[in-house]
């Protein structure tokens, strides 16, 4: 409460401020809502639409006072509640709580009111947790901006995608393959930008994805261009396949005497990528308190300083860049073998910028911040479906006010990778 | 001087284009000494540092370093983190710690080659191997040694970032020692200290002589410090040395009186009251 009473806000300064804003908002209101055209009987005429220009014009002024006022009041205390209640989160303390969540992971598939669409879903927001979980190594732990990671996602895709249509090799037996393709990829981009930081690195690591995205596109010979490609085998259990018409030795359904479903297909691929992503975070969780993982961090905090402690720097990144491409070329196989189809539509830049907006809205650094991202990321569209045509307003609209009241992340925390043993077991 | 030289700096000049900032260095330094560098600002101390380190190519020069021990090297031809590899550690004039990294962190970082050994280049570390174990047991270890040398044992970890500034200048020695260094090259070490701090800075100094034995290069304007710790003093004006000795011996040099305050007989000032400013 004293916070409140010592930031004394004004009337004045505030109906100014609101002023200001609607004015701008006028500004950009005018063309977007102001004018509508139709048609008219000497061909295309238009109208303005005050009315709706008021309301918007209005709704800013009167959203700026409230933003302003709720700051003033009350932005502090939730604040200081939320650093509290991440700072408590402790691995140690709340492994039970990890525990049951990961467990309710595992029976989301049969638990009821649970159908195919929830499973699809939850599958598609594993697949961003992972990419996310993957380009905190390069982005929150390493510190290079890089904006073209759905190229390795792509490549990881297009890896299995190929070897799998043109050489009959199986998902399994791809994976690996695809994910290694991806980490060299990740050197290859990595060793021209190894002087780059911030800025620059983000617009060339930009350049790198559109590159891989247009090659794609226009080598036909090589990846189907525009087409994509098709028929791309889907991953099987030991061998057995989720199809209805599969040899009867062969099929899921036939092995274990049940009907076929189709749901089964949905419920595995769920399975397999929920294991893919705890690999995934179990390997940043470890290799981030191994002197690697402290590397990357403290050369994300000053390149000079590394140097001057022998830490070479090229190796360092590279091996940040390769790992992370690794387990985007990993998501990329999945993708492929989820969808049985996949063209250079799905991996424009667009896929790049939501995967970073999930890592920076998560709190850079952050595992579980990707987790609360990714979902915010994925379901919020989905939730909105109703609004429909409203529903990338009111994404974007929640996406401002994270920013506004968590500018760090929603999970900006970070933990120490080693602490001193206690006094008394010394 | 019959002692080992540990550094031989010959004919050290660097250009940067038309200017040169440093021409024709000679210096030594040797284990179990501390050897003060000081001259007027823009004299090319911090220059002679980024030439040791690898952040300067020399433009002409020899700079060998003899490590009890170990093959002599030749640092000029070496990249900066192979020089720290080699046995050069150094702090920075603007600290330059990982401030968002704890404060034990930052002293594990500075052991990464070990720890990066050990680990088998992260493969076995991602086993669990127990070979890695020891080693960051051992490192942890002499990480703690150091923090309770600088008094920082309480707030290990703690952000580096948040320390005040004279425990942020302590730690970063402290964190160059980490690496286990043969030559530790501290610039401007004092900067911004109270005269308490400076004093702790000094035993502090004299401590890691005495008990490493290793080779200390100091950049220092605080004339407290140099004419206390150091045993011998080289004084650089406009990139030339102009003098050399024991403290002593250079501050009742005239041309260093000179380089400081000017021609003899405007000023009345003393070499240390120039040193204080």
């Amino acid at each position: 409460m004293n916070n409140t009473q010592r930031k004394r806000f004004n009337i004045s300064s505030l109906l100014k401020e609101c002023f200001l804003i609607s004015a701008v908002a006028f500004v950009l209101a005018l063309p977007l809502i102001g004018f509508r055209t139709f048609n008219g009987n000497e061909g295309l005429d238009w109208n303005f639409r005050w009315g709706y220009l008021l309301i918007a014009v209005t709704a800013v002024f009167i959203g700026r006072a409230i933003l302003i006022l709720w700051r003033q009041i009350h932005f502090d205390v939730v604040e200081k509640y939320w650093l509290k209640k991440i700072k408590s989160l402790n691995p140690k303390k709340h492994t039970p709580f990890f525990a049951i969540s990961i467990g309710l992971l595992f029976i989301l598939p049969f638990m009821p009111e649970v159908d195919r669409r929830i499973v699809d879903l939850a599958t598609l927001v594993l697949i961003y947790v992972m990419l996310g979980w993957g380009l905190n190594i390069v982005v929150g732990l390493a510190g290079l901006l890089d904006l073209g990671y759905v190229a390795f996602y792509a490549v990881g895709a297009y890896t299995f995608a190929l070897l799998g249509t043109v050489h009959d090799w199986s998902f399994w037996g791809s994976l690996p393959v695809a994910g290694a393709v991806a980490a060299m990829f990740g050197v290859l981009l990595g060793y021209p930008v190894l002087r780059l930081r911030g800025d620059y690195l983000a617009i060339v690591t930009l350049g790198f994805g559109e590159i891989i995205r247009v090659v794609l596109t226009n080598w036909v010979e090589f990846s189907g261009g525009p087409n994509g490609i098709a028929g791309i085998p889907r991953p099987t259990l030991f061998g057995l396949e989720f199809t209805r018409r599969a040899p009867e030795e062969q099929s899921f359904h036939h092995y274990f005497g049940i009907d076929f479903s189709g749901d089964h297909r949905i419920i595995f691929l769920y399975y397999v990528i929920l294991v893919l992503a705890l690999l995934t975070n179990f390997f940043v969780l470890r290799i981030r308190k191994l002197p690697i993982g402290r590397a990357w961090e403290a050369l994300r905090e000053d390149e000079i300083a590394c140097r001057s402690l022998g830490i070479n720097p090229v190796n360092t990144k590279l091996s940040a860049f390769a790992l992370g491409a690794m387990f985007g070329g990993f998501a990329g196989a999945f993708f492929a073998s989820r969808n049985g189809f996949i063209s250079p539509e799905s991996f424009t830049f667009i896929e790049s910028a939501i995967i970073l907006a999930i890592v920076v809205l998560g709190g850079m650094g952050s595992q579980i911040g990707v987790v609360f991202a990714a979902s915010a990321i994925v379901l919020l569209p989905e939730l909105l479906r109703e609004f429909s045509e409203y529903r990338m307003l009111f994404f974007g609209m929640a996406m401002v006010l994270v920013m506004l009241w968590r500018p760090q992340g929603l999970m900006s925390h970070r933990r120490p990778t080693v602490v001193l043993p206690a006094m008394d077991s010394k | 001087m019959s002692m080992r030289r540990l550094l031989d700096v010959e004919h050290l000049t660097m250009q940067f284009g038309g200017l040169t900032a440093i021409n024709d260095l000679n210096l030594v330094a040797r284990n179990r000494e501390i050897t003060a560098i000081i001259g007027p600002n823009g004299a090319g101390k911090t220059t002679v540092f980024n030439c040791l380190t690898g952040f300067y190519k020399p433009t002409v020069g020899r700079l060998s370093l003899s490590v009890p021990g170990r093959k002599e090297v030749y640092l000029e031809r070496m990249d900066d983190f192979q020089i720290a590899r080699a046995g050069v550690a150094r702090t920075f004039q603007n600290i330059r710690l990982f401030p968002a990294m704890s404060v034990l962190e930052n002293l594990i970082v500075a052991q990464h080659n070990e720890l990066m050994r050990a680990s088998m280049w992260s493969v076995g570390g991602l086993l669990g191997s127990r070979k890695y174990r020891k080693q960051e047991e051992l490192a942890i270890g002499v990480a703690s040694k150091w923090l309770d040398q600088i008094g920082l044992n309480g707030v290990a970890d703690k952000p580096a970032g948040d320390l005040p500034y004279g425990d942020q200048r302590r730690l970063e020695i402290a964190r160059a020692m980490c690496s286990k260094p043969a030559l530790l090259c501290l610039d401007e070490p004092a900067a911004g200290l109270n005269s308490q701090e400076s004093g702790e800075l000094n035993s502090l100094l004299c401590g890691i002589r005495d008990e490493h034995g290793i080779g200390i290069l100091l950049i220092e304007h605080d004339m407290d410090v140099v004419m206390n710790v150091s045993d011998q003093v080289v004084v650089l004006d406009h990139g030339q040395k102009i003098s050399a000795g024991s403290p002593t011996v250079v501050s009742e040099d005239p041309k260093v009186i000179n380089a400081y305050l000017g021609e003899p007989g405007e000023d009345p000032l003393s070499l240390e009251m120039a040193g204080r400013r």
